[in-house]
């Protein structure tokens, strides 16, 4: 038991917490004193207060990084919770076999995978990483184990998928993986001049590609509204099977004492970016970790924006009114002058997610970074936080450090089932934030 | 590491569930044989069937890596010579009964890497744990003899240093910049086997650390709290 100052991805929020760690799936849950709280942590990507528990204690699974067995033939996995989804992918992908949905980044455990019930960028086909799980061991403070899945325990499994590590520890998961000839994609680049036009494209884009993705200017107004550029791919069919491509890791030492993404880097940055994708269709053959993850490149990446940290602002909106939510989105965001290189656009499709509080749904998901200047940054969100709201949208708590409580119950109406679950010794900061004044 | 490059693996430990865990992950991370037992290092009279076991099952080993050990309470050693000499059978004398079985068939097959993780903690007695620090001194010597013993015939004999590592052993202290991951040793095991070194210090730069505290003067050191 020591104490350590954790901090989320975002650098925003850090605080001391005493520090428990579970080595391995046997273990039993830590005793805690004087009825504490407690907070499942894996490798700390969430962005803002949903894998902290302030005035509280943390476990840290990062031990659990054994694997338990690997069926060659049919894809299934099993592994404990700690093990991170790039060492999955290293050991998968040479044997021809892929994680069904991969999020931005590979170094997430399975275990925070499942709390946050993460998506990709193929939401259209596959729907979320819970939907490929195929069981798990919750493991609850009073020493009950539960084996959980969409057949043998169906409701504590969906209070667990997206339930942010607040109904126990998983232990250990089993997944089921999808056959690839290779590490290869191919990838196709196609600009757009608004969103009108991105609209325009999804449908065929969709139907022809399993991965899509939209960059966006997010300082474009009028007629250069939501203008971008289309990320499309589809894994390379008939590859000599190899290992992914190991490239060598450049790295951000330490945080520079501003950030250096401002107003000036960032407009100089959109312009040249999306000038530099010609205006027809261009292809290419990537390994998938360019594709998949190209900011996991750069270690640290988050210390670009200095010791002030950043917020991360990602919404859904539902499908119908999307288009006008999103608009309205891009417009206030463009007005502000704020903004980051990674405004992302992507359309969920309908396959249902399986928690109770999973965040994806069908309608289109915006996410955006933007660094962290007190009060106007948040009276931004305040502006945005309303535009989704009268949409019917919901935020995302892995990225979130200061979602209003009534926009998070309002975005999740399970919320009050979903408590009912949560384990007695287990609270983060960000539940209690958001259920404050319920 | 060593799964991954194919390597066939026979594991000896203590704790049967974790045993089984680590040989399941070991297999799946490309070990084509993976075989296991129970044993506990201070039952002497154990090691020679455990050995034959592991001899059978690898159709002959060629790298031996010993690294059990356990963290020794030096206040309540302090106060009992029974606890005192029980850490020291743990963590000097079972380490050399098992070397110098070990040592004599691989001479006699005049090849193969015998590697034992000492501590830092050995290279100079201090006074906040000295009772680990000695057995690890013991290891040290005995093996700086055996590595001149068994060179003659090809046999090479790696003595690894850690300083401060994050492990289970070490959970309830504070952890500051000198603590290193177990990830970061064991490449660093790995590179040493490679490389057929004598002594490694892991990371590197407990070396000149070592070298200082060594250097102390023994009325200085007196002086310090260690």
């Amino acid at each position: 038991m020591v104490s350590r100052v954790v901090s989320s991805w975002g650098n925003v929020i850090r605080a001391p917490h005493v520090v428990y760690g579970l080595h391995s799936r046997h273990d039993s849950f830590p005793i805690l004193p004087n009825a504490g709280t407690v907070l499942p942590f894996g490798n700390g990507r969430s962005y803002g207060d949903s894998c902290l528990n302030v005035g509280g204690a943390l476990l840290q699974t990062r031990s659990l990084d054994r694997f338990i067995h690997f069926d060659r033939d049919t894809g299934v996995l099993a592994c404990e919770a700690g093990v991170l989804l790039a060492d999955i992918l290293r050991l998968a992908v040479p044997e021809g076999w892929f994680l069904p949905v991969v999020p931005g980044t590979c170094y997430i455990t399975v275990g925070g995978g499942i709390a946050n019930d993460v998506h990709g960028k193929n939401h259209h086909r596959a729907g979320t990483f819970g939907c490929h799980v195929r069981q798990f061991e919750l493991l609850r403070s009073d020493g009950t184990r539960l084996k959980c899945s969409p057949t043998e325990n169906p409701e504590w499994f969906a209070a667990t998928v997206g339930g942010l590590g607040l109904t126990g520890v998983v232990t250990w998961v089993e997944v089921q993986l999808r056959p690839v000839s290779g590490p290869r994609l191919d990838v196709e680049s196609i600009r757009f001049a608004n969103l009108d036009e991105f609209f325009s494209r999804c449908d065929e884009l969709e139907r022809d590609f399993e991965y899509t993705v939209a960059w966006i200017d997010c300082l474009g107004r009028g007629k250069r509204l939501g203008r971008g550029i289309l990320q499309c791919a589809n894994h390379a069919p008939q590859q000599a099977a190899s290992g992914p491509a190991v490239g060598r890791k450049l790295s951000v030492p330490f945080a520079p004492p501003v950030s250096l993404i401002n107003a000036v880097s960032l407009r100089a940055f959109n312009t040249l970016h999306y000038y530099r994708q010609p205006r027809r269709r261009r292809q290419s053959c990537e390994y998938f970790q360019k594709f998949f993850f190209p900011l996991d490149r750069i270690l640290h990446w988050n210390r670009l924006y200095g010791p002030a940290g950043f917020y991360q602002y990602q919404c859904v909106v539902p499908a119908s009114g999307a288009r006008e939510a999103t608009a309205e989105l891009l417009d206030t965001i463009a007005r502000s002058g704020s903004g980051s290189f990674l405004a992302v656009l992507k359309r969920f499709g309908s396959v249902a997610s399986p928690g109770m509080l999973s965040f994806p749904r069908e309608g289109v998901t915006l996410a955006l970074d933007f660094p962290n200047k007190g009060a106007a940054v948040e009276r931004l969100f305040q502006s945005l936080d309303r535009i989704v709201s009268v949409a019917g949208g919901a935020l995302y708590p892995a990225k979130d450090g200061r979602m209003p409580g009534e926009l998070f119950r309002s975005g999740y109406p399970r919320w009050q089932e979903f408590s009912h679950y949560i384990d007695p010794a287990c609270s983060s900061s960000f539940w209690r934030r958001v259920t404050e004044h319920a | 590491m060593l799964a991954e490059r194919g390597d066939a693996l026979y594991l000896v430990a203590r704790n049967q569930a974790r045993l089984a865990a680590i040989a399941a992950d070991l297999s799946v991370r490309g070990s084509p044989r993976v075989g296991s037992e129970v044993l506990d290092a201070n039952d002497f009279a154990a090691h020679e069937p455990m050995l034959a076991r592991a001899e059978s099952f690898l159709a002959g080993y060629d790298t031996v890596l010993i690294a059990h050990g356990t963290l020794s309470d030096q206040k309540a050693c302090e106060n009992s010579v029974e606890l005192t000499l029980r850490e020291i059978n743990t963590n000097g004398l079972s380490v050399i009964a098992l070397l110098t079985r070990i040592a004599n068939r691989l001479a006699q097959r005049r090849a193969g890497t015998i590697a034992v993780i000492s501590s830092v903690a050995g290279d100079r007695g201090r006074g906040s744990n000295y009772v680990y620090g000695s057995a690890k001194a013991l290891v040290t010597a005995f093996l700086s003899g055996l590595r001149q013993r068994l060179g003659k015939c090809g046999v090479n004999v790696v003595t690894i240093k850690p300083g401060f590592v994050d492990t289970p052993m070490t959970a309830a202290f504070d952890k500051g910049l000198l603590w290193a991951q177990p990830e970061r040793i064991a490449r660093g095991i790995v590179r040493a086997l490679d490389r057929q070194s004598g002594t490694v210090y892991l990371p590197g730069f407990w070396r000149p650390i070592m070298l200082v505290i060594r250097a102390i003067p023994e009325s200085l050191f007196l002086r310090l709290s260690l």
